[in-house]
């Protein structure tokens, strides 16, 4: 490798390094058990366009924006298989009823908080895995990352409408597959003291 | 006047600011009336904030390990 290119190489490897585990953690989220594969492409893409980069300081934001957009494509070539979920299986579910419904701890006055609380941040990785990945990356990107659903729009290369569809459809399949994930690993029986 | 079911399927866009002028008009008299749907919008901020909270960016050393070795393995852009 000639001189500049090794130093360019090396001043490379030492501004990916720092944000790996940051990387890491977004890729868990937005692709679950593929998040080493992800975040692979996202440094190899990265170094391709290393010239893009204007100043080092924007170097976080640069990563996680690249990372989105092999997610995003990713998903393009997922897209023609992908499951549809209907509204109305899902609409008529609200977490907040089920839990007071179900009460499945009677003698708590914060049952709603109590229920939360089960989940440590593993927990809430392995249920975000259980959604469809259309719906999971702008659940990711507005929940967890706190992004403007216009700009996940941008990012995403969708029209704002279907993010704010994929969105609500996110939010009902998250809650249910919260409670679905406490009965299904006995959380709910840890929380009641058994 | 809207229902609780209308109320409920739009307590997010509420929060998130994403309801136009009118429905959100329309979801704020709901409220101001309706204690099971204010329950409803405390556990849809709860959820938010929980959604944020819960999050680990804690990398496994061999993972790690491996990526690092992607880093030294790339070529020239």
């Amino acid at each position: 490798m000639p001189v500049v290119a090794e130093r360019e190489h090396r001043a490379f490897q030492d501004l990916a390094r720092a944000p790996l585990p940051r990387l890491y953690g977004l890729a868990r989220r937005l692709a679950g058990r593929d998040a080493e594969d992800l975040v692979q492409e996202t440094l190899v893409r990265a170094f391709k366009s290393y010239e893009d980069l204007k100043s080092p300081q924007a170097a976080g934001a640069w990563f996680s924006t690249i990372m989105v957009n092999c997610a995003r494509d990713r998903l393009r070539k997922e897209g023609r298989s992908v499951r549809e979920v209907s509204l109305e299986e899902l609409d008529e579910f609200s977490l907040y009823r089920h839990i007071a419904e179900e009460d499945p701890f009677p003698y708590s006055d914060t049952l709603h908080a109590d229920f939360l609380g089960l989940f440590d941040a593993e927990d809430v990785t392995s249920v975000l895995e259980t959604l469809p990945a259309h719906y999971r990356a702008p659940m990711v990107l507005r929940y967890v990352e706190g992004l403007p659903t216009k700009r996940i729009a941008r990012m995403l290369e969708l029209p704002l409408g279907t993010v704010l569809a994929q969105l609500h459809r996110g939010r009902k399949l998250f809650e249910r597959a919260l409670w679905d994930y406490a009965e299904r690993t006995r959380l709910l029986e840890k929380g009641d003291g058994g | 006047m809207i229902t609780c079911a209308d109320a409920v399927k739009e307590l997010w866009e509420y929060l998130d600011r994403e309801l136009p002028e009118n429905e959100r008009a329309r979801v704020e008299e709901h409220l101001n009336f309706c204690r099971t749907c204010c329950g409803e919008l405390e556990f849809a901020e709860e959820l938010q904030r929980f959604m944020r909270s819960r999050q680990s960016d804690e990398i496994p050393d061999d993972v790690r390990r491996r990526l690092e070795g992607i880093l030294s393995e790339l070529k020239e852009p």
